[in-house]
């Protein structure tokens, strides 16, 4: 096979997979239109997804603010605008680290979870099982799981950013040594309508993209355990490059819309 | 009643296949037997609708399955009780569950309720229901889950069609006996349709009078015991072959018995 052909079967398979995707989704937005709604799944997956990835947002908000904060303290410590600290902290909190590090922390740890649950239900035809029942797999697993994601991750994206700026508060006032008072000024600073409005909408969108490919992804698996292992690796790496390209464009758009409240 | 009119069938481009056609009438018992990979239960997931034909009809009591609405085709399955080769057990829900879940899904009954019908459901099918209604199917045998499958298909609003795939097959032969007892008694009790798959000879002659001989996606055989019998199909042949030598005395018992029901 030459490099030429290579290069068209990936492509080909790229846009199959895009469309297919898309259609998909099409439907799961659909399904949400419908008389049956399945609470007590979505109250469950709202717990399981919510609840269960609290410590590893919490993490990930503390170890990334601290991180963070140190790397700009000395930087700004230079310019002798170690002030300035919590102003920097809070934009890039808010609008950037926040967001992407628990989408990207949800698209590790849902959309493998939920790739996985739907093709090992897949495998072991408990789906097919599932529609002999006449139930449509969709509203039944898809949409409650999309739900619970929609609600949680802006949820967890708030306490991450959180976390994160009190992580960095330590850094601040312990390493930096800028007062607490100067820290949480600045912060305030910079907590305006932009930068919250970019920072919650970012989670929303991820939302969708990991509950879309975390679900498609399940439902299109075959080929038994391997298939579905496959699935899963390729859910994870999909949803997380997707959220990184979707921030990039989220940020670069919205940015020069909202720029006037900035 | 279904009846299949010319159908073929593929997946992608393997031919599975090829000109079927029967009809199976009200109340009656037929038994689809042939070698493994031969189509058998791919037979069974067309009248169930979950893959469409690439050519000819399925009629369930004279509705096209291949051509109907997602809504209508719903209506269809409800009326059609499925066994899975695998069971298909929800493994996430209790065997209780998963015998109550057609009226937990499709009725506004209380679980008290569900619960006791589930009870004499696993009763009914020969599980001592206190024993095994809260364990997950993941902790019963195979013979057990295989019970558990067979009552989930019936408790459902009265089913006119059963299909069973394999009921029977690597169960012992006391597990299997009391399947095949327990298929002929709904069969008698309450007059439905069914279609049992199995390449086990000695349990289609107990189950049913006519039997089809699917080889290679082909009817090889449309008929009765006596029929069978006397067929001089090269691929009937083949496929009772074995059995003609070592089953000798259960085939000539079976027939002049007469031991399939009514
Ligand atoms: N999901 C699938 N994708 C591709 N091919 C399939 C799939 N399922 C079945 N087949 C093929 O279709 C053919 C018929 O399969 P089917 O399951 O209907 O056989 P069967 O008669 O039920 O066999 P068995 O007695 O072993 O259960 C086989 O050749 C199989 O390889
Ligand atoms: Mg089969």
């Amino acid at each position: 096979m030459t490099v030429l052909q290579l290069v068209n079967n990936w492509f080909k398979n790229f846009a199959y997979e895009t469309q297919n995707l898309f259609f998909f989704s099409l439907r799961l937005v659909g399904a949400f239109f419908s008389r049956r709604w399945y609470v007590t799944e979505t109250m469950e997956q709202m717990y399981l997804i919510g609840v269960g990835s609290l410590y590893l947002v919490v993490l990930t908000g503390i170890f990334a603010g601290q991180g963070f904060a140190f790397a700009f303290s000395v930087e700004l410590a230079d310019f002798g605008a170690k002030n300035y600290l919590g102003r920097i902290m809070s934009i890039a909190i808010i609008r950037e680290l926040g967001p992407v590090l628990t989408g990207l922390m949800f698209a590790a740890r849902v959309a493998a979870g939920i790739t996985a649950e739907i093709g090992a239900m897949k495998s072991a035809h408990q789906i097919d099982a599932m529609v002999a029942f006449g139930i449509d797999p969709i509203k039944k697993i898809a949409v409650p799981r999309t739900i619970a994601l929609v609600i949680m991750l802006p949820m967890l994206t708030i306490i991450c950013d959180a976390i994160a700026l009190l992580g960095a508060w330590v850094i601040a006032v312990f390493v930096a040594h800028v007062t607490s008072t100067m820290y949480w000024s600045a912060v305030r600073d910079r907590l305006i309508f932009g930068n919250l409005f970019i920072g919650l909408m970012k989670p929303v969108v991820f939302s969708f993209v990991i509950a879309f490919i975390a679900c498609y992804k399940g439902f299109a698996s075959k080929g038994g355990t391997k298939g579905v292992g496959q699935a899963t690796t390729q859910s994870v790496v999909m949803a997380s490059i997707t959220i990184l390209i979707v921030n990039f464009f989220i940020t670069r758009v919205v940015f020069s819309w909202i720029k006037g409240y900035l | 009643m279904i009846e299949l009119r010319h159908v073929h069938f593929a997946y992608d481009t393997q031919p599975v296949l090829r000109d079927v056609s029967f009809l199976v009438d009200d109340s009656e018992a037929v038994v689809i037997m042939g070698p493994s990979g031969s189509g058998k239960s791919t037979i069974l997931r067309l009248i169930l609708g979950l893959d469409c034909p690439r050519e000819g009809e399925i009629l369930v009591d004279h509705k096209d399955v291949g051509r109907l609405g997602r809504g209508p085709l719903r209506e269809i399955r409800k009326k059609i009780g499925m066994v899975f080769q695998d069971g298909a057990l929800f493994d996430s829900l209790t065997v209780g569950e998963n015998v109550g879940y057609y009226l937990i899904e499709h009725t506004k009954l209380k679980w008290d309720e569900i619960e006791r019908r589930a009870r004499a459901m696993l009763g009914f099918v020969g599980l001592e229901a206190d024993e095994v209604i809260d364990k997950l199917p993941d902790q019963l045998s195979g013979g057990m889950r295989r019970r558990v499958a067979i009552g989930r298909a019936l408790l459902s609003t009265e089913p006119q069609i059963m299909l069973y795939d394999e009921p029977t097959t690597g169960l012992d032969p006391y597990a299997t006996h009391n399947i095949i007892n327990l298929i002929n008694k709904l069969h008698r009790e309450r007059s439905i349709s069914s279609i049992v798959v199995t390449h086990q000879i000695a349990d289609a002659f107990a189950v049913a009078k006519r039997f089809i001989v699917i080889y290679r996606g082909e009817v090889a055989f449309d008929g009765s015991l006596e029929e069978l019998r006397e067929c001089r199909d090269e691929r009937v042949e083949d496929f009772l072959a074995p059995f003609r030598a070592s089953m000798k005395g259960v085939f000539e018992r079976k027939f002049v018995d007469g031991a399939a029901p009514e």
